[in-house]
């Protein structure tokens, strides 16, 4: 196969890695705002089983959570897997696995709020919501964005992970590329994928967060 | 008219008793300053006039409205959500650091919550905002943002967010504490000009002079009961009480 030949057969799976990076981002942040919630929850019941969630999805590998999401239902419930659900269980892994992250970066961010915000919001008459929504978050995401950043190239770099269900992702194709050309090669031009990726995902952060550097 | 009311006040901390039994009332126009040394509950009597405590037992009233009874057990009863956030519109607060939202610009800071809260439209907002801003002197200032500003135009702008919601009474929680002399002057002369327009005003302060020359009223607190008070003249200048004595010696005029 000629390097032009490989470069588009391996777009082709970095465009399945943009896929999985981008819908893992789409529903993890959102999701791991509503885990952080869970885990500052004043129902002792309610904050431990977040507890233990988070703890579960940073202390066990991501690989081994997406063989489980991916062949758990055919062990345990005998549903035979669909090659769809292959793409699908990829996601449902990731996204648990970030939201967990995320949930601790955020509850990082909203804990360093002082309680002297709350408290001018308290007495101007703002309601929770408002309080949270208009004066906090927006106080939080400033705060919070380099760990963002680190879990965002984190998480580029993970999407390869998604060849152990055999996902047709740009490394899984680089490796079958690699062992049947016996060649450094395919890994090489992955290589620069994925750092050309990082660069773009990590210059865009970046641009953001000057965006936000107009307040203190 | 009594604006506020406070009776039979207690507050405590776990076995800390904070606030004794404290009695207290605020006329229209009146300004009442709260002395006495770090500890004697007055900062937490603040605190609790204006809902950021719960009070343990006593009635809290503003504009004859109950915002806390008391039941037959002596345990404080607060007024339904709906009835405290109107109560709530009756007082505005000055705090010690300010407590300004740091990602809003300075006219931002002052009209947000007419907007947000008050509903009020944007137009109408603004007006009211650059207003209260002219009057503290930052009316170039509206669209800098809270970092950007010294100590003491900070505190103004705070001061404008509280007017700006039109409260009947204006607590400040040592409004000076946080600043250096110079600009701690710039927010006294600020209080004395709202004084001279007949704010009502509560102040918890440290500045003697400021408190005699300012209030109508001065209480002196220690240890979580009100030691002393009368008007500013009597309880600074010829204190009676020895304890009042003691925590006044080291003030010259």
């Amino acid at each position: 196969m000629s390097l032009t030949g490989l470069i588009t057969e391996l777009s082709k799976g970095m465009l399945t890695s943009v896929e999985i990076f981008t819908l893992t981002l789409v529903f993890s942040l959102p999701l791991g705002l509503f885990v952080a919630f869970g885990r500052m929850s004043k129902n002792l019941i309610i904050r431990n089983i977040f507890r233990i969630y988070i703890s579960i999805m940073r202390g066990t590998p991501l690989i081994l959570q997406l063989m489980v999401v991916y062949f758990g239902p055919f062990y345990i419930f005998k549903i035979p897997l669909s090659y769809a659900y292959r793409f699908q269980a990829v996601i449902i892994g990731f996204v648990l696995n970030y939201a967990a992250y995320f949930a601790e970066i955020y509850r990082g961010g909203i804990e360093s709020i002082s309680v002297g915000q709350y408290e001018a919001a308290k007495v101007l008459g703002y309601s929770k919501s408002q309080t949270f929504v208009r004066i906090v978050f927006p106080q939080v995401i400033k705060r919070i964005l380099p760990s963002v950043t680190n879990e965002v190239i984190t998480l580029i770099k993970d999407t390869s992970l998604a060849f152990v269900i055999s996902v047709m992702e740009m490394f899984t194709m680089a490796k079958a590329f690699a062992s049947a050309q016996t060649s450094m090669v395919p890994y090489i031009v992955a290589g620069i994928f994925y750092y050309v990726f990082n660069f773009i995902v990590a210059s865009t952060m970046e641009w953001f967060e000057k965006k936000l550097s107009y307040f203190q | 008219m009594k604006l506020l009311e406070i009776k039979n006040l207690k507050k405590s901390f776990g076995d800390l008793n904070v606030i004794k039994d404290i009695s207290l009332s605020v006329d229209q126009g009146e300004v009442l300053s709260i002395i006495g040394p770090s500890g004697s509950g007055k900062s937490t009597l603040l605190r609790c006039a204006t809902l950021l405590e719960t009070i343990d037992s006593g009635e809290l009233v503003y504009v004859g409205e109950h915002a806390v009874k008391t039941d037959e057990n002596g345990c404080a009863v607060y007024a339904p959500p709906q009835d405290l956030k109107r109560i709530q519109r009756y007082f505005g607060l000055v705090f010690q650091n300010f407590n300004l939202f740091p990602h809003f610009s300075v006219i931002r800071n002052v009209t947000d919550a007419l907007i947000t809260v008050q509903k009020k439209s944007k137009e109408e907002a603004y007006e009211i905002g650059r207003n209260f801003l002219r009057k503290m002197g930052l009316l170039d200032k509206e669209n800098a943002y809270p970092y950007q500003l010294s100590g003491g135009q900070q505190q103004r702008v705070s001061i404008a967010r509280a007017l700006a919601l039109n409260p009947k009474v204006l607590f400040f929680d040592e409004p000076t504490s946080a600043l250096d002399p110079e600009l701690t002057g710039e927010i006294l002369r600020v209080i004395k000009d709202l004084a001279a327009e007949h704010m009502t005003m509560v102040i918890v302060t440290h500045e003697m002079s400021f408190a005699r020359d300012v209030s109508n009223h001065v209480i002196f607190m220690d240890g979580g009961v009100i030691v002393e008070q009368g008007c500013p003249d009597q309880v600074i200048n010829n204190p009676q009480n020895g304890r009042t004595k003691a925590f006044l010696s080291r003030f010259e005029n």
